[in-house]
């Protein structure tokens, strides 16, 4: 099987990617140390920016799992952007559930409010 | 290597619609990865609840989360990447036929597993004694009428009785009606997320313990390592969920 670690695009598919295990090992300490990072700052008062910083960290954390240890760095496109496609239409979801709240939940409001009136 | 239909040609594992055994592990990956996206989806309406949730109430999320413990959280998570750092070296093992490794480290992984299923049979046994569960529950102390809310639990229930004095979390006895309705809320967002979460960590030990057993019986080869290869992608996933479970429910301040 082929092992080299610097690979160029993948245009023709020379066998599987075998990834190293040092390279294994430092994303191992990494995300613990990102997992830490996340604890120390999610105990912190950050000024409004907590969930931001928190969700920075993960989407860090997530990448580096999908790109090494999900070999999409190695792999063909076409799958990383399967999964990116999934990512997108997560985000769709969310915008348009958080638009469809920002625009009726005074409504739902007023109508329990009249609900508890009489 | 030409292949015509129906006739059986080349190694043992290459079904007879491939051409070759690298296009056999391509089609299963690209569909693994398809399988991947529908979880993504699975997952996403339940991160739109807590979204939607957590915005119109954030003081119920702050309140409700000082009742989760960070630091078992915490070791879920170092649990889960252990586990994942385990299976990706496995993987490595399998393309290098280093059998014996592969199975430590499916081993290993199996064991990450189940810890992390301790852990969270743990945090959930605590959860039922104090009450802390979502509204319909017959233990629950998040009743929409005080008077339904069982005597045995108010009785023992330290959220009940005192909240968390340390925090300054007022005692669950002194939150309103309404109050109570909206934390009972986050406690089902709560078990329904890290439930289903749950649930696809013993499906993956059920898959991890049949590549374990394939591995076994000698069924795996550097030539043909897809159920290896596959499994761990699924592992992976199971850990990316977590990965931003952790922060979401946890560490709110």
């Amino acid at each position: 099987m082929s092992n080299h670690d610097s690979h160029e695009e993948h245009c023709e598919h020379k066998g599987p990617h075998v990834v190293s295990l040092g390279l294994l090992a430092t994303v191992l300490i990494v995300l613990l140390g990102l997992t830490g990072l996340t604890v120390v700052t999610g105990k912190m008062d950050l000024h409004g920016f907590d969930l931001a910083v928190a969700m920075l960290i993960a989407t860090v954390k997530a990448s580096i799992v999908c790109l090494i240890f999900m070999h999409l760095y190695w792999d063909r496109k076409f799958n990383g952007m399967i999964f990116l496609f999934a990512v997108m239409l997560l985000g769709l979801f969310l915008a348009f559930g958080v638009l469809d709240l920002g625009q009726y939940q005074a409504n739902v409001d007023a109508y329990r409010a009249d609900q508890i009136q009489p | 290597m030409t292949a015509t239909a129906h006739a059986h040609h080349g190694p043992a594992h290459l079904q007879h619609h491939f051409e070759t055994s690298e296009q056999q592990f391509d089609s299963a990956k690209l569909g693994l990865w398809v399988f991947l996206l529908t979880e993504v989806l699975f997952f996403s309406a339940l991160f739109v609840a807590y979204t939607s949730y957590r915005s119109l109430h954030p003081e119920v999320f702050a309140y409700a989360s000082n009742y989760l413990d960070t630091n078992l959280g915490a070791a879920n998570t170092a649990v889960l990447l252990l586990s994942s750092f385990t299976v990706a070296w496995g993987v490595r093992n399998a393309q290098l036929g280093q059998r014996k490794l592969l199975i430590m480290n499916l081993i290993i992984t199996l064991l990450c597993a189940a810890t992390f299923m301790g852990i969270k049979y743990k945090e959930y046994s605590h959860k039922y004694h104090e009450g802390l569960l979502w509204g319909g529950a017959e233990h629950s102390i998040f009743k929409h009428n005080q008077f339904m809310i069982l005597d045995a639990v108010k009785e023992h229930s330290h959220a009940w009785n005192e909240g968390v004095p340390e925090a300054g979390v007022a005692a669950v006895k002194d939150l309103s009606n309404d109050q109570r309705r909206d934390v009972s809320i986050f406690f089902a967002i709560y078990f329904c997320l890290t439930g289903l979460h749950g649930i696809h960590v013993l499906a993956g030990m059920v898959l991890l313990t049949l590549i374990l057993i394939k591995v076994l019986r000698r069924k795996i080869t550097p030539e043909y390592y897809t159920p290896v290869d596959l499994g761990a992608l699924y592992w992976h996933l199971v850990d990316l969920v977590w990965i931003f479970l952790f922060p979401l429910l946890y560490l709110i301040r």
